[in-house]
């Protein structure tokens, strides 16, 4: 694996693999997450896909994709700490399985870049009716989240507990800001952002370096360059005195309680352990004594951002355990934090995260999403290096690390006819 | 052994069929890290009615379901712990008329296979565990009653379906799994958890002989009788119902429609009839067909619109649903366009685009070992390979689809399944 300077502020990782069935690209910017920006981001590359100067509507580019034997161009918008990356991940079936001989890789590259570069315009700007209807579809977007509620509780805390941080900005950015983008407004967007953030591209596949290269520098023949627009750098805050209650009711018959916590020990690795074997794993304190023991939820685990230093715990409960629910995963916490478990929950969380560390070499889409996530947050930690730190964490550094993760708001969805 | 080796998909099978009566896989995936094994029986929702030493037992909905969780309680304490201390992961599902245990390592793997093979073949169960797991499953069942997107499928099924057991949901609900039983549970087991009615597939980068060996030691030496089933009176083509409607906490409405479809006995033509079913999708609705980006350009849908053609025992169904303003009229479209090809036919250049998109996403699907080993397990319960695929694909013409159009997607043919948002 390799990462190297394209040109001015355009990286390319290259992953050599005769593994694999497809190739994987990947073209990414990456801007802080703020929520002036947010809605505008994700509009604009859902905008982008509409069409290419040369592929100008659904048909032609579905036509054009096709005929690459359902090679795939898909828009995404994806959140590391509090930064945005939003781009296109692209694939297409390696060049073997074709009797024809033909090869894929660099029109589906040119295609990539003509998504960035040379988007389907009208009066020379981004075609309104594109903007109108992606608009659209970006705010039902948004709002359609409340369809699944174990997210959208999710979600909530976020909103809730980082109201004044980046992070509590939404991946897509909030519906009642993507309504206000006009066509203009989203043009001008594109045109100063355009030359200015960080693009890091990606590669995984059989092809070989310098043709991957060229690939990409043909393709990207056309980017503007000018000025520069760096990623932001995650900021860290402490939980305040007295954790915070956020209830909601609405017309639904499972309760979902979530509590977010700070997890404040600069001691990252050892974090990493602590959350798996709190909640983090199928076989997490959490699943095994709330779920399965007490059968208190259907569902309930945590996840740890390492850059925020936040650990969020979400659970899908009867309205009427709220307490008994409360208290109980507290109670594994506090576990935790006295060192109160049995010797395989240590080495099975450990070899859980080694075993999935590990698989990510067995998929495209997670070395694209590791490489990318590492580069954004400047971390120049390699896989085995990140493997090797967490198998040296001791059960004193992951009780500090407990130690260190005091809550902060706690977010209940109960139903509207609830008994209290 | 049998070792098959199938260029056109750089993939290569060992199979061997136990003397008991498994059946087992091992597809070979040299240069991964990941290990994967996938153990299943031929048993589902669906199978509710089934004969077992002579008589017919009548068993409660969701019990197949109940049963695979179950299957986690070993006399020792729950699996899952033995697979967390190896770092593996391992869960299950049960469909309508498959229940399979799987796990996915990059150690230890023949240590996990052992583990796979015990648990699920020895039923362990008490009267306070079952009467403890009514509390995780209600709660399972509760979750997803809460979820559109299973709200608008159970409904669509009551509507197409009048005895087939695919109308009923494969979980049960919270007061049909209040019958089940630790008696049940063994009974059902003892049905269908059998040699000869599983098949074991594992894959990665693995030793087929130490597979076999493995097998052979734990799993029984006998396999077990064929198990009759009684799937209910054979389905007309009609629906019962032609609309269901309801009204949930959703941002936009959200529909599905159904279209009952002529079964096609097993086998090769099980298999060349599903490639006529998704290719049927494909040049209906598809994301690059003419209705897909007509709509889409007229705001009608967004990207969640999508269906595909679903094959079971007794039962095949064309559905297609999204999230979308205006349900009927979406539906009436897709009728109106699935007539006009039945009439006129597919353009002979869409219909090339469609063929090469649908052999490129087979090639891709082989990327996934949970695809592989789900296909294979589907193949060998319809009695079809399904790395028979691309011989089998160049055999279905542009007429193959045009005529399934026109037989099975007609508005008397349909369902349709409506949630409107509250308020």
């Amino acid at each position: 694996m390799t990462r190297h300077l394209l040109t001015d502020n355009v990286y390319l990782t290259y992953v050599p693999s005769e593994k694999f069935k497809t190739s994987f690209l990947s073209a990414q910017m990456a801007m802080p997450l703020s929520k002036e920006t947010a809605a505008l981001n994700a509009l604009l590359v859902n905008v982008l896909s509409r069409g290419t100067s040369r592929c100008p509507d659904m048909d032609a580019l579905g036509r054009e994709l096709d005929m690459l034997y359902g090679a795939r161009l898909d828009p995404t918008v994806r959140r590391k700490g509090e930064n945005q990356l939003f781009g296109f991940v692209a694939s297409c079936i390696d060049d073997k399985y074709l009797s024809s001989g033909e090869k894929l890789l660099e029109p589906l590259t040119d295609l990539l870049g003509e998504m960035l570069c040379s988007p389907a315009l009208q009066d020379g700007r981004l075609n309104p009716s594109y903007v109108d209807s992606e608009r659209a579809n970006l705010t039902d977007l948004i709002r359609s989240d409340i369809n699944d509620k174990r997210s959208y509780a999710a979600r909530r805390l976020r909103e809730e507990m980082f109201a004044d941080e980046p992070f509590g900005v939404n991946r897509l950015g909030s519906a009642e800001d993507a309504e206000a983008i006009t066509p203009d407004a989203l043009d001008r967007h594109y045109r100063s952002i355009l030359p200015r953030t960080r693009l890091e591209l990606f590669y995984c596949g059989s092809a070989p370096e310098d043709r991957v290269a060229a690939a990409y520098r043909r393709a990207l023949s056309g980017l503007p360059r000018s000025g520069r627009l760096e990623p932001a750098v995650t900021c860290r805050r402490a939980a305040p005195e007295r954790a915070r209650l956020v209830t909601e009711e609405l017309d639904v018959t499972q309760g979902k309680l979530c509590i977010g916590f700070r997890a404040e020990s600069p001691d990252e690795h050892a974090a990493i352990v602590a959350n798996a074997m709190f909640g983090g794993s199928s076989n997490s304190k959490l699943f095994l004594n709330v779920r399965e023991k007490l059968s208190l939820c259907y569902y309930a685990g945590s996840s740890y951002d390492r850059e925020k230093g936040a650990l969020m715990v979400s659970s899908g409960i009867e309205f009427a355990n709220y307490d008994r629910a409360m208290e109980e995963i507290m109670a594994q916490l506090t576990a935790i934090q006295r060192g109160d478990w049995e010797d395989w929950e240590l080495t099975g969380a450990k070899s859980y995260l080694l075993n999935n560390f590990r698989s990510m070499e067995d998929s495209a889409a997670s070395l694209e999403s590791f490489v990318l996530f590492q580069a954004v947050s400047g971390s120049k930690e390699t896989l085995p290096e990140l493997m090797e730190a967490v198998q040296a964490v001791t059960p004193e550094r992951i009780m500090a690390a407990a130690k260190a993760v005091r809550p902060d708001t706690i977010y209940f969805l109960k139903g509207k006819e609830a008994q209290e | 052994m049998i070792v098959k080796e199938y260029p056109r998909l750089g993939e290569k099978i060992y199979r061997h069929k136990l003397s008991n009566g498994l059946e087992v896989v091992v597809a070979s995936k040299p240069d991964h890290v990941r290990s994967y094994a996938f153990f299943a029986t031929r048993y589902g929702g669906m199978d509710l009615r089934f004969q077992l030493d002579g008589r017919w037992l009548d068993t409660p909905a969701g019990i197949a379901h109940y049963l695979e969780h179950k299957m986690f309680d070993t006399e020792e304490g729950n699996v899952l712990q033995e697979f967390a201390k190896n770092g593996a992961y391992d869960n299950a599902f049960t469909s309508n008329a498959i229940t399979a245990y799987y796990v996915e390592c990059t150690e230890h793997f023949y240590d996990n296979l052992r583990l796979l093979l015990r648990f699920v073949s020895v039923p362990y169960f008490t009267g306070e565990s079952v009467e403890k797991e009514q509390g995780i499953i209600a709660q399972e069942i509760r979750m997803t009653e809460d979820d559109p997107d299973w709200r608008v499928y159970a409904d669509l099924m009551e509507c197409l379906y009048k005895d087939s057991p695919v109308r009923i949901p494969v979980a049960g609900t919270v007061e049909s799994i209040r019958q089940i039983t630790p008696q049940t549970l063994y009974d059902c087991h003892k049905a269908f958890y059998t040699p000869s009615n599983m098949i074991l597939v594992c894959v990665g980068n693995l030793d087929p002989e130490q597979v076999i060996r493995t097998a052979e030691e734990l799993l029984p030496e006998t396999g077990g009788p064929v198990i009759p089933r009684d799937y209910g009176q054979e389905e007309s083509l009609f629906p019962v119902r032609q609309e269901h409607r309801r009204t949930m906490e959703v941002a936009m409405p959200m529909f599905l429609a159904g279209y009952k479809c002529r079964l096609q006995e097993s086998g090769d033509a099980h298999l060349r009839q599903s490639i006529i079913g998704d290719l049927a999708c494909d040049v209906l609705f598809g994301d690059s067909s003419p209705l897909y980006t007509r709509l889409y350009a007229e705001g009608a849908i967004n990207g969640s619109l999508g269906g595909n053609f679903d094959l079971l025992p007794g039962a095949a169904y064309l559905y297609v649903g999204g999230d979308v303003k205006d349900p009927r009229r979406v539906f009436d479209a897709i009728n109106a366009q699935a007539r006009r090809l039945g009439e006129e036919g597919i353009d002979r250049d869409f219909y090339e685009q469609i063929r090469r998109a649908s052999y490129g996403q087979m090639i891709r699907s082989l990327n996934s070992f949970e695809n592989i080993a789900v296909s294979m397990t589907e193949g060998y319960f319809r009695n079809f390979n399904y790395y028979h695929f691309p011989e089998v694909f160049e055999t279905v013409t542009k007429a193959d689809v045009e005529a399934f159009l026109r037989e099975n997607v007609t508005p008397e043919r349909a369902a349709l399944s409506i949630i409107d948002p509250a308020e």
